[in-house]
């Protein structure tokens, strides 16, 4: 019964049992308490040969609906060049472990290094680390790294206008460790500054966080946010869409002191949500404070220059309960992606997937709204995603458009209708969209 | 491997571009956007052509060491073969391009990978119910202690702030419980490495949430007495977390869930054959018991909201393009294959220890499970230390072994050879550690000074750790 | 064999203070940097920040290992040696000369707790 595999043929077994001093491979498990060992029928699927294998995926795959995707809320549906997956691809970065061995991992290192100066380069900080899993973690690790710098004080806002899932994972985590958090208020589609203020106003927070854009789609203009923040004695992080940020201001620039968010916006296909990869960014006094794998250079017994895994002392294989997080591998291949990503596409490429997406959505925007059944609810600037208040039944809405092949139409929690627009999509794409949301307005 | 030593930026000229983007179409832009909000510099991106950037990660791929490069016996991380049919099916484009905010109804292939897959992980581990939605083993370990917390506290069980955990437990463990903000405390090893029972039973109390446990423990030693510990454990009121690192050699043969544990991640980049990638995506799934079922976190396969859910953990539900590598796996397997994993990895190991043992010094000789632990070299009198070892390996085409973990021992070298290996393999690596114990005796300075052959040789850390330089200087 | 310094107290966690008037300066002793290998951060508290007698006050790291450090008396710390942020190597070159933070002490009688010189190489013998 021989198995792609497992290599051992049965007079392997027999010298290696032999050398072993067993006479069976049952014997090798005789230290397991007899009624440990499971001695019933796997009820598993029988052995398929890859052929087989093929056809259970390819009719998993005929199970799902491909739509056109006219959605975001937290996943975008950017494109992807093709040398990135040629790269990823690639058997020595995908096969390896964490750069444990750095002689033999100066590839993965390297790109690393990459990765941690391309995301210090969009956010306007000056230290990464090597990745987070996703955004809402990335938020929830500034949030306890905030915790862990400021001495004293338990307790982080939060803005309300942060993606609903972001807020919902910072309160798991930081509900777990015992800091308290508090909302800030949302006036007018974005957040309050004089409700930030007020909950400043005890000098017991730690840490704020505020998004770029936010739930909305809206571009938050965070002018007078980090003053109000650090007179508070407080650290701020801004929640970030690091494609926008080719083009928006950046944390650094808004004088945030921890940058964070998800960069599946780099070109990282949508997946079901995942794998992404989370960014985490802060500046250099918080270096030390920042979790997770970080990248050094350093030279080498001959000079040469070297990458190295450092800053390793903050991290829980050394420091295990003292440690401020207990992250160890992360989403380093999606890294690798985004990093390829950015250097194909460089600064003005990534400027261009910008324009195409504002462009995009504006147009979009403008058609709903000339339908005359919707309307603008906040009057403020957006880039590529966007909701309006609407009569028609948003998720009636939302099944034509998916059985017209489309999924768009999103309902908040507000009861709002979001719409998101990426480079991808054509004019042909959102003028078919708007023609069936016109036929549903007939109906 | 050959020394390579550009960075992207480095290759960067103005006005170069390696992207492909049809021609604006629209009457706006970004330009439209108060300039207030937008950023005043340009980011210095690297400026380069599609040819520099697939040569220039070409190149780094050349310095780097993979499962297909060579043997792994990394140990602790299962470094065992990554199939390709499992790459090929993640890579299908209808899984890649779905939304994970999709209607139910447009994604019923997806709900089915879910349910399949956590039947398959139920069956093989005797857990009742799994979450697919950690992304890694440390956040499996994270939500399992969630789900503990929350069953005490939704008992109003409030004290129970403690949770025991071996002193020769893997970091992530107390790292973990602190994250979670349970209060570490921990329990003696015996000299074997096993739990030192006498002692736990002087821990437990109404303030114990749980015990994490690895099964086989770190040094590959099966626990004997899990029965009792399970039984000990429960009877205090406490729950038993198993920590999946070290599942792999009880593939096929024991399942954690008959021994008595409560929750349980997988390491689905370990024991299910999904690619490391140089540190993720991986995946850590976590099973539950039965009465725990409500507490595992959002969002959910079944769609429910129970309101003793632990929380919400990720944005969405993990990384479900690992989660098909690893239902491919099982399928491969199926119920026939699986019965010889564990037990093939358990062969291997034993094969290595066995025929290495006279050259280094094995502290514990008894059968050992998925991976053992050498204490350094048998003769010691020749100043090489585990360190050199491992850095001679390299010079032969070998990745390390673990290094200095346990922490048990002053020189450890944990070694995982993992059953995709062959037997002329583990001869070929069986030989060079020979060799290198024979050098060591003979002239240790080449040992103490390997590797010799690598594309760079013992970068100073110290340096880099006390002058950090983490981001390309322009 | 580690060096220690006559007049100084020593504490088992391995520190050092050195007293004058109400004034203890509190640094690691040869073993500790010895034990800890080359050192790549000090990790120190804040000037006013109190300390306690027992209670961890700050850190030292190394590449592969942390080690916390423990107020070997308590008091409010008066000053922080802030050479050692960018120079932390300056432990591992003469761990006597180089003190790491200075404490007003709010209770002197808790010297007697620790060891003197001979006692902390006696001390240290059996550590080994």
């Amino acid at each position: 019964m021989a198995f792609a595999y497992f290599p051992h043929t049965p007079d392997d077994i027999r010298q290696m049992l032999q050398r072993s001093g067993v006479s069976s491979i049952e014997e090798l498990y005789s230290d397991v308490p007899e009624k440990f060992r499971f001695k019933g029928e796997y009820d598993l699927p029988d052995a398929m040969s890859e052929e087989e294998v093929r056809r259970y995926f390819t009719h998993l795959d005929s199970l799902n609906t491909r739509l056109t995707v006219f959605c975001g809320a937290g996943a975008y549906d950017h494109y992807s060049p093709a040398a990135v997956k040629y790269i990823i691809s690639r058997s020595e970065f995908l096969t390896a472990y964490t750069p444990y061995q750095a002689e033999i991992s100066q590839g993965t290192l390297r790109y690393i290094f990459e990765f941690q100066s391309m995301v210090c380069e969009l956010t306007g900080m000056d230290c990464a680390n090597a990745s987070m899993y996703d955004g809402p973690t990335s938020a929830a690790e500034a949030m306890l790294m905030s915790v862990a710098s400021v001495r004293k004080r338990r307790k982080v806002l939060i803005s309300s206008s942060l993606l609903p899932n972001v807020i919902d994972v910072v309160r798991t985590y930081t509900g777990y460790h015992g800091v308290q958090t508090d909302t800030i208020e949302i006036s007018d589609g974005v957040t309050s500054l004089e409700d930030l203020k007020r909950k400043l106003s005890g000098n017991d927070v730690a840490g704020v966080l505020v998004p770029g854009i936010n739930r909305y789609g809206i571009i938050e203009d965070l002018e007078g946010f980090a003053d109000a923040v650090h007179s508070a004695g407080a650290l701020m992080a801004v929640y970030s869409d690091p494609s926008s940020l080719a083009v928006l201001k950046t944390p650094g620039e808004w004088g945030a002191d921890i940058a964070c968010g998800d960069g599946q916006t780099l070109g990282i296909p949508l997946c079901f949500g995942g794998p992404y990869v989370g960014f985490l960014a802060c500046r250099k006094d918080l270096m030390r404070k920042l979790p997770g794998r970080i990248v050094g250079a350093t030279e080498d017994l001959d000079g040469k220059r070297s990458f190295v895994l450092t800053l390793q002392a903050r991290e829980q294989h050394i420091r295990r309960e003292k440690a401020t997080s207990n992250i160890c591998s992360n989403q380093s291949l999606m890294a690798l992606y985004v990093t390829v990503y950015l250097s194909l596409m460089g600064p003005e490429g990534l400027k261009k997937v910008n324009d195409l997406s504002y462009g995009g959505a504006h147009y979009l925007h403008r058609k709903l709204l000339e339908t005359g059944k919707f309307s603008v609810v906040f009057d403020k600037p957006f880039l590529k995603e966007f909701v309006l208040a609407t009569d028609i039944d948003v998720p009636y809405l939302q099944k034509v458009l998916a059985d017209a092949g489309f999924f768009g139409a999103l309902q908040t929690e507000e009861g709002y209708v979001s719409f998101c627009v990426t480079e991808r999509r054509t004019r042909e794409e959102i003028d078919a969209l708007v023609a069936v949301v016109n036929d549903v307005i007939q109906k | 491997m050959k020394y390579y030593d550009k960075l992207i930026f480095e290759l960067s000229k103005e006005g170069r571009c390696g992207y492909s983007l049809p021609d604006n179409m629209w009457e706006e832009n970004t330009g439209s956007i108060p300039s207030g909000l937008r950023r005043t510099s340009v980011p210095r991106l690297p400026q380069v052509s599609e040819v520099d950037v697939v040569r220039h990660y070409t190149n780094l791929s050349d310095m780097n060491f993979g499962v297909d490069t060579g043997f792994y016996p990394l140990g602790s991380c299962t470094m065992k073969y990554n199939p390709k049919i499992n790459e090929e099916i993640a890579g299908t484009a209808g899984f890649q391009g779905i939304h994970p905010l999709q209607p139910r109804s447009t994604v019923q292939g997806v709900m089915k990978l879910y349910n399949d897959l956590s039947a398959s992980l139920s069956a093989i581990t005797g857990m009742a119910a799994f979450t697919l939605n950690p992304f890694a083993g440390a956040h499996g370990e994270l939500t399992g202690l969630m789900i503990m917390r929350r069953y005490h506290i939704c008992r109003g069980d409030l004290k129970r702030t403690r949770v025991i955990v071996p002193d020769s437990a893997h970091g992530t463990n107390p790292a973990s419980a602190t994250v979670c903000g349970l209060e570490v405390v921990q329990v003696n090893s015996l000299p074997d490495g096993t739990i030192d029972v006498d002692h736990l039973k002087t821990l437990l109390d109404d303030t114990v949430a749980g015990i994490m446990m690895t099964n086989p423990n770190t040094l590959g030693l099966f626990e004997t007495r899990i029965g009792e510990i399970a039984d000990l454990v429960h009877g205090c009121g406490g729950l038993l977390y198993y920590d999946g690192a070290n599942m792999n050699p009880l593939l096929g043969v024991v399942r954690p869930g008959d021994m008595g544990f409560d929750i349980m991640h997988l390491n689905l980049h370990k024991t299910f054959s999904t690619p490391h990638g140089g540190g993720g995506p991986g995946a850590g799934p976590v099973g539950v018991a039965e009465r725990l079922r409500q507490y595992l976190p959002l969002p959910r396969m079944d769609g429910e909201e129970p309101e003793e859910n632990a929380g919400r953990i990720s944005g969405f539900m993990g990384n479900f393009g690992v989660l098909l590598k690893a239902y491919a796996y099982i399928l491969m397997l199926g119920r026939q294959n699986i019965r010889m994993a564990g037990p093939l990895a358990t062969l291997n190991a034993n094969y290595v220890k066995e025929s290495l043992k006279d050259c280094y010094m094995l502290p514990v000789p008894s059968v050992c499970k998925h991976e053992f632990v050498f204490d350094g070299l048998a003769d010691q009198s020749t100043g090489v230390t585990t360190l050199d070892v491992a850095k001679r390996l390299l010079d032969y085409g070998f990745h390390a072994p673990t290094v200095y973990f346990p922490l048990l021992f002053h020189q450890s070298i944990m070694i995982e050879p993992t059953e995709t290996e062959s037997k002329e393999t583990l001869d070929a690596f069986i030989d060079v550690m020979r060799k290198i114990a024979g050098e060591a005796a003979e002239d240790p300075d080449l040992v103490k000074s390997a590797p010799h052959n690598t594309p760079v040789r013992r970068p100073d850390e110290t340096a880099a750790a006390r002058h950090p330089v983490i981001r390309f200087q322009y | 064999m580690s060096k220690t310094v006559a007049g100084l107290r020593y504490s088992e966690s391995h520190e050092w203070v050195g007293i004058d008037g109400n004034i203890a300066t509190i640094g690691i002793t040869d073993y500790a940097q010895h034990a800890l290998g080359n050192l790549s951060y000090v990790d120190m508290p804040e000037t006013d920040d109190e300390v306690t007698k027992g209670e961890e006050f700050g850190a030292v790291e190394s590449v592969k290992a942390a080690s916390d450090l423990y107020s070997p008396v308590s008091g409010k710390v008066v000053e922080i040696n802030t050479e050692l942020e960018d120079a932390p190597e300056r432990l591992n070159v003469d761990p006597y000369a180089n003190w790491i933070i200075k404490v007003e002490m709010s209770d002197p009688s808790e010297l007697e707790d620790l060891m003197d010189e001979a006692a902390y190489i006696a001390f240290c013998e059996k550590e080994k």
